[in-house]
């Protein structure tokens, strides 16, 4: 469960009071709202990049609002996926486990795990300069997801990407919903992402943030 | 009745029986690179000057004297040990005025930039004075020399410290641009993960700025390599202790032996071109 009280952010010029969101346990929520609203700085205060100015971030009934990023357990992919310029797909997928001291064997199954659920098995040697955008994707939530963290947040994962290149993420982000039960918190522009992904729908507004039936989704 | 207005008809372009043709860059490419070749020119003349003076005798006479060969040694040496000092400083200081935003940023920025800008002898001498200036009653140079017995000033240390004093500047610049141009999201993601900063650092940043690293370098390199007035000033010419080639040049002209001078002056440019050769194969690729 993601729940965010009162939370104050600011980052230069830019201010945001009174933030209150709650996504239950287990839930898909999408965040949307007009560009420059402060979508991204959420989800950078969420996984703790950006410090709030007040307020209480809460994950799963505990208070984390001055925990470092790396003690949230939140799996996090950024809009331009910020995959590790040096690293192989295979670093990218044993990345967080190896911070956490698994043993290799642990490694080896959990990377082999994931590299076939999101279709990258046959990725896993290369390095990521040369990957196409889905191929990327992939691999951006493969290392997000492979420490299994209980909640997940992604940032426009999908909009540079094609129409077909889209549908097959969709699905996949389906999949990883229904298989792992993680939180979700997907930032999105996207009608379609919302209704193909979501139980729930929140908007950013002005005035804060909103929960919206399906008919009302506009913006 | 009025008649319907016919349809309205445009006048043909004069340029309607023009065929776009392609223009000449010749003119372009000959202004920008007759420009450009006048420096390139410039360089090359010098260093043929410089073979023409010279002969092979004058070369085997120079590196006859243990003293030239003593020097060559030290330059090797102390312009690595200065090149390492300023990589191993210039990467943090450039990492953190690249990434952070503190108080003072501004004038750290600028006092960073004050060796490059400084005269070398003044910079020497302000060497020489901070090691010999009892600061809070405690001089630098005694306090080394006494409590630990490692002298600096007019020793080998000096060399390196006086080429250090310039050279860091120059890395600090080259690992701020390097920072600059790195995307500092893939080391957030990296904490979010669970690296500490100093492990996004090491693991994530630090392997991206390889290239970086190899041209702050080499950079440092080459510009200890042709500092003299800090090392004249704070460490001296000693003969076969504190001579460097750059101070050699200047010994053997002082002496009147030009010859000898050129050779050394030649020898540097030798070294400082397989230097860079070598960096860039083996650091860099020789496409860049």
């Amino acid at each position: 469960m993601i729940e965010l009280r009162n939370v104050t952010i600011r980052s230069g010029a830019f201010v945001r009071k009174g933030i209150n969101l709650t996504v239950p346990k287990g839930e898909y929520a999408v965040l949307m709202g007009a560009t420059g609203r402060g979508k991204t700085t959420i989800l950078e205060s969420i996984c703790g990049l950006r410090q709030v100015q007040a307020g209480q971030i809460l994950i799963h009934g505990r208070d984390v609002t001055d925990w470092n990023p790396g003690d949230r357990e939140i799996g996090y992919v950024p809009q331009d996926l910020a995959l590790f310029p040096t690293l192989s797909v295979q670093e990218h997928l044993e990345f967080a486990l190896r911070l956490r001291k698994e043993s290799r064997a642990a490694i080896a199954a959990r990377t082999r795990e994931l590299s076939r659920e999101l279709g990258i098995e046959h990725l896993l040697k290369r390095s990521i300069i040369g990957l196409s955008g889905g191929e990327s994707q992939r691999v951006a939530l493969g290392r997000a997801l492979s420490f299994k963290p209980t909640v997940l947040l992604l940032d426009e994962p999908l909009s540079a990407l094609d129409e077909a290149t889209r549908n097959e993420m969709h699905k996949l982000l389906r999949q990883v919903k229904e298989s792992l039960g993680v939180t979700t918190l997907h930032v999105t522009h996207s009608e379609a992402e919302s209704e193909s992904l979501a139980n729930r729908c929140l908007w950013l507004t002005e005035d804060g943030i909103q929960e919206r039936p399906a008919q009302s989704r506009h913006y | 009745m009025q008649d319907r207005k016919s349809p309205v008809t445009i006048p043909p372009s004069p340029k309607e029986n023009w065929v776009p043709r392609r223009r000449s860059d010749t003119l372009f490419f000959l202004v920008m690179s007759g420009i450009s070749s006048c420096f390139v020119l410039l360089i090359i003349l010098l260093l043929v000057a410089d073979i023409m003076f010279t002969t092979p005798r004058n070369f085997y006479d120079a590196l006859s004297k243990p003293e030239i060969r003593a020097a060559m040694r030290l330059t090797v040496l102390s312009c690595t040990a200065a090149a390492l000092l300023s990589v191993w400083v210039g990467t943090p200081l450039g990492y953190l005025l690249s990434r952070y935003s503190f108080r003072g940023r501004w004038i750290v920025d600028t006092l960073v930039d004050i060796p490059i800008v400084l005269p070398p002898l003044v910079l020497g001498l302000s060497l020489l004075i901070l090691f010999h200036q009892p600061i809070f009653g405690l001089q630098l140079e005694s306090t080394f020399r006494d409590s630990f017995g490692i002298p600096i000033a007019y020793s080998w240390r000096a060399v390196v410290l006086a080429q250090f004093a310039v050279a860091c500047a120059f890395s600090v610049r080259t690992m701020r641009v390097t920072f600059d141009q790195m995307n500092p999201r893939a080391e957030e993601v990296a904490r979010t993960l669970g690296c500490t900063r100093g492990q996004a650092f090491l693991q994530i940043a630090l392997p991206q700025a390889r290239r970086g690293i190899i041209t702050a370098f080499t950079i440092a390199w080459a510009r200890a390599l042709g500092e003299f007035g800090p090392i004249l000033v704070f460490a001296g010419t000693t003969r076969m202790r504190t001579e460097v080639l750059s101070t050699s040049v200047f010994l053997e002209l002082s002496t009147g032996n030009l010859d000898a001078a050129v050779a050394v002056s030649l020898m540097m440019v030798f070294l400082a071109v397989a230097v860079l050769l070598v960096l860039r194969i083996f650091g860099a690729g020789l496409n860049t």
